[in-house]
């Protein structure tokens, strides 16, 4: 079928149902390939940073000076500065929707701490952190979803999205399979916002949902569109040992510990500052270090989280779902036991370059594709930089996909259609008619776990040039693979093996963009840990990653942009320290 | 472990009506059942269809009927099901294949209780204030992740598929007692009609079947005595 919508978002998380309550007078189309209330914002549990002052002193310029030091300085500091200044006002506005943030004595949105957020540009932690329990991003995504019903926005529930539409150097549209019925579907548009989240299933061990497969970076990637800063991946320190399910950094922020095998609290000796509550990039990797020391749970590679000097009230008020997480997954009682944990894979701090209008910019000189606009975590704006701070993912949601809907908005109102490229649905119904017709013999789910083991392996917490070697060889013969890949399925209704079989393709895109971002990076720098380049190297590499697709997984293009900083000594590159 | 499971099956391209498949699976007593059902789908039966996401209990779309009660599969873990599980979609839905249902007629029915916040006053130049007691009183409803397993488990919506089932009154609770709401009237008079809270027998088949222990029960009473008498403690 043909549609045509003034806007055409792809993604219903908080970015996508951000932007779409923003463009009350248009005709807007929301795609998302679940439900919306399933999208993967709805796991988000610590809070949303805001420096609303509630508890104590707080401004918004402490933290962007912790969101820009947090990141490792990768960050581009005039969209930090927007991100700090707006989410004030853009939590005010979730709370006026309904979000039922807790509260504090007087009435007023509680806040507490959380990892890298700091009072008067580091001298300890502060309570930035405004929060509903530990599921602050569920509620962020029903309070979202509840402003749409109002707001009778139309939603595509369950259609993929396998192309973006160009023409004239302009995006036009999308194209996207209904999964029910197996059609491809035009959606033709004046402006197009992906907000498909990230790729955290390119790893085993992963908070990710089956959904987090790069569908948007990999679809902008096929069209020539680069992706920045790939190698910076976020490892989140406290995944559930083996099942990678998150336990919230709130849990370190109301004040739980992390614990070596040897019952030492081990982040006091490494951060005495900030303790636990260092940036999680430093956090994971000193727990790898404690693990490489032997000091882990019984020699294994794991160590504990310890909240059991909180009490029962405290856990039972502040971190109910993590709890049951613990109990339902390990059979441990948080109450009475410590938990079992490792780092796991958890953010993607780049994706496809935007600028801070959420308008997608596709090379080195900051050119934006007029009507392609991307936000939250398929997006790198950049204000996570190398690393991003806990709460930091929900308050770029807010802030750049409410200025993405306001930008598209006045670019509605001051264009016209661009007429569709021919023939727009030829790539989509080839790529899905090969699946259907190929007789390879590969599988989907094999080739996905090799992928898996490998980016475990050698794309992890600590890297070198020849395991990053490895993994590139790996992940081009994986490649190779899947153009053999055969469906056992071949009904049109409610095809989901079709559907995994297409994300693993996005998925073998996004791992080969991180890997060829993290092989060229000589240095180390937040989640990116060279063991052959250990030290920061602002001399060369203060710089920006953009990788552009080649015909092969050896061909990627990479281009560098400078970072922005600005005219201000506090956010002058230094030594971080916590 | 070895376990046994079952699962009722269904394609309308192939299939004139429902039959069960077996399989039998190699397991650890800590995996999830989704980690069965996944192992079925990438090593045995690609056809087997069912939804997934979070796989960890928050997002919803993995409700389904486990053993005769309605469950997310990501949730219940294999020593908790012994060595031979049966799996059925979730009964008061059409099946669209397999273990996937229609919800679509679900949403309709949340979205008829109004489901946001309704304020006519301007907005403050910061937050409304609430205390933590009001809000806790509406604490539990804000739970709800929306995966069907009350509604369907119920046997009023069984019998009367018009019927506007246990969550969509959970999340206009959510609303009614809000103290920054200002709509509460006209959701409880949604909800005094013929399909509103009356079909409600009070069975705790929902409060059983809700993966997020919120007492649904409890939540549709509080409603009943407010229409009633004008206060949920029905004093």
């Amino acid at each position: 079928m043909y549609y045509k919508f003034d806007v055409v978002i792809v993604g219903a998380g908080g970015a996508g149902l951000m932007a779409a309550t923003q463009l009350p007078n248009a005709s807007v189309a929301v795609i998302t390939k679940v439900y919306p209330t399933r999208s993967h914002t709805g796991a988000a549990q610590g809070g949303v940073a805001a420096a609303l002052g509630n508890q104590e002193e707080d401004h918004w310029k402490w933290h962007m000076y912790d969101t820009v030091k947090g990141g490792d300085y990768l960050v581009d500091q005039p969209a930090a500065e927007i991100l700090a200044r707006e989410a004030i006002d853009a939590v005010y506005e979730l709370e006026h929707r309904g979000l039922p943030f807790n509260r504090t004595p007087d009435g007023r949105i509680d806040q507490r701490r959380f990892g890298g957020h700091t009072r008067n540009y580091g001298e300890g932690p502060v309570r930035r952190a405004c929060y509903a329990a530990d599921r602050t991003g569920h509620m962020i995504l029903q309070t979202m979803y509840q402003t749409s019903v109002k707001n009778q926005v139309r939603f595509f529930n369950e259609y993929l999205m396998l192309d973006l539409l160009m023409n004239d150097g302009q995006a036009c549209g999308i194209v996207a399979l209904e999964i029910r019925t197996g059609e491809i579907h035009t959606f033709h548009a004046k402006a197009v916002l992906f907000a498909t989240g990230g790729y955290g299933r390119a790893w085993r061990v992963t908070s990710n949902a089956f959904a987090c497969m790069g569908d948007g970076m990999s679809v902008a990637y096929r069209r020539g569109i680069p992706l920045e800063d790939m190698e910076m991946y976020q490892f989140h320190p406290t995944g559930i040992y083996k099942v990678g399910v998150l336990l919230s950094e709130a849990a370190r922020g109301e004040g739980g510990k992390l614990l070596n095998g040897k019952g030492e609290y081990f982040m006091e000796r490494y951060m005495p500052t900030l303790k636990d509550l260092a940036p999680r990039d430093i956090v994971s990797r000193c727990i790898i270090q404690e693990i490489k020391d032997g000091n882990g749970v019984d020699g294994k590679d794991y160590v504990y989280l310890d909240v059991r000097h909180l009490g029962a009230a405290k856990i039972a008020e502040k971190l109910p779902d993590i709890t049951d997480f613990a109990r339902n997954y390990l059979g441990v009682e948080p109450i009475t036991e410590p938990v079992p944990i490792q780092p796991t894979a958890h953010y993607a701090m780049g994706g496809v370059p935007t600028d801070t209008d959420a308008r997608v910019v596709i090379d080195e000189q900051w050119t934006p594709l007029p009507g392609f606009y991307a936000a939250g975590e398929v997006a790198c704006v950049s204000v996570h930089g190398a690393n991003r701070l806990g709460t930091n993912s929900l308050v770029d949601l807010i802030v750049f996909g409410r200025r993405a809907g306001k930008h598209m908005a006045k670019f509605i109102a001051e264009n016209d259609y661009v007429v569709l490229p021919n023939d727009p649905e030829a790539y989509s119904r080839a790529l899905v008619e090969r699946l259907y017709s190929s007789k390879g013999g590969e599988s989907a789910a094999n080739i996905r776990s090799a992928m898996q083991n490998e980016m475990d392996d050698k794309v992890f917490v600590e890297r070198s040039e020849n395991g990053l070697h490895k993994a590139l060889d790996t992940i081009a013969g994986l490649q190779a693979a899947y153009t053999n890949v055969q469906l056992q399925d071949k009904g049109r209704h409610f095809n989901t093996e079709l559907v995994e079989a297409i994300e693993l393709g996005f998925l073998l895109d996004c791992s080969e963009a991180t890997i060829h971002g993290a092989l060229a990076r000589q240095e180390s720098r937040g989640a990116h840990f060279r063991l052959d380049f250990p030290k920061r190297d602002d001399a060369n590499w203060l710089k920006h990653t953009l990788a552009f697709k080649g015909e092969r997984a050896h061909d990627v293009r990479l281009e560098y942009k400078d970072v922005i900083l600005i005219d201000d000594p506090i956010f002058k590159p230094k030594e971080r320290k916590y | 472990m070895n376990v046994l499971i079952r699962i009722k099956r269904y394609d309308p391209d192939r299939d004139s009506k429902p039959y069960w498949g077996e399989f039998r699976v190699e397991a650890d007593p800590i995996d999830r059942l989704l980690d069965a059902l996944n192992n079925i789908k990438w090593t045995m039966d690609g056809t087997l269809t069912y939804r997934r996401s979070c796989a960890h209990g928050v997002c919803g779309s993995d409700a389904m009927r486990i053993n005769g009660r309605n469950r997310l599969a990501c949730k219940v873990l294999m020593r908790d099901v012994g060595n031979k599980v049966t799996i059925e979609p979730m009964l008061g839905f059409p099946v669209i294949r397999d273990l996937v249902v229609d919800m679509d007629s679900f949403f309709d029915k949340y979205k008829s209780v109004k489901p946001y916040l309704i304020n006519y006053d301007n907005e403050p130049g910061t937050e409304r204030l609430q205390s933590a007691e009001e809000r806790a009183i509406f604490d539990e409803g804000t739970k709800c992740i929306l995966c069907g397993a009350c509604t369907s488990s119920c046997p009023s919506i069984w019998g009367n598929s018009d019927w506007v089932g246990p969550a969509a009154i959970v999340n206009a609770h959510r609303f009614i007692f809000d103290s920054r709401d200002q709509a509460g009237a006209e959701r409880l008079s949604i909800l005094a009609k013929r399909e509103g809270v009356w079909r409600c027998r009070t069975i705790f088949n929902c409060t059983d079947a809700c993966p997020r222990g919120i007492p649904v029960t409890d939540l549709i009473e509080q409603v009943k005595r407010t229409i009633v008498y004008n206060d949920p403690k029905g004093v």
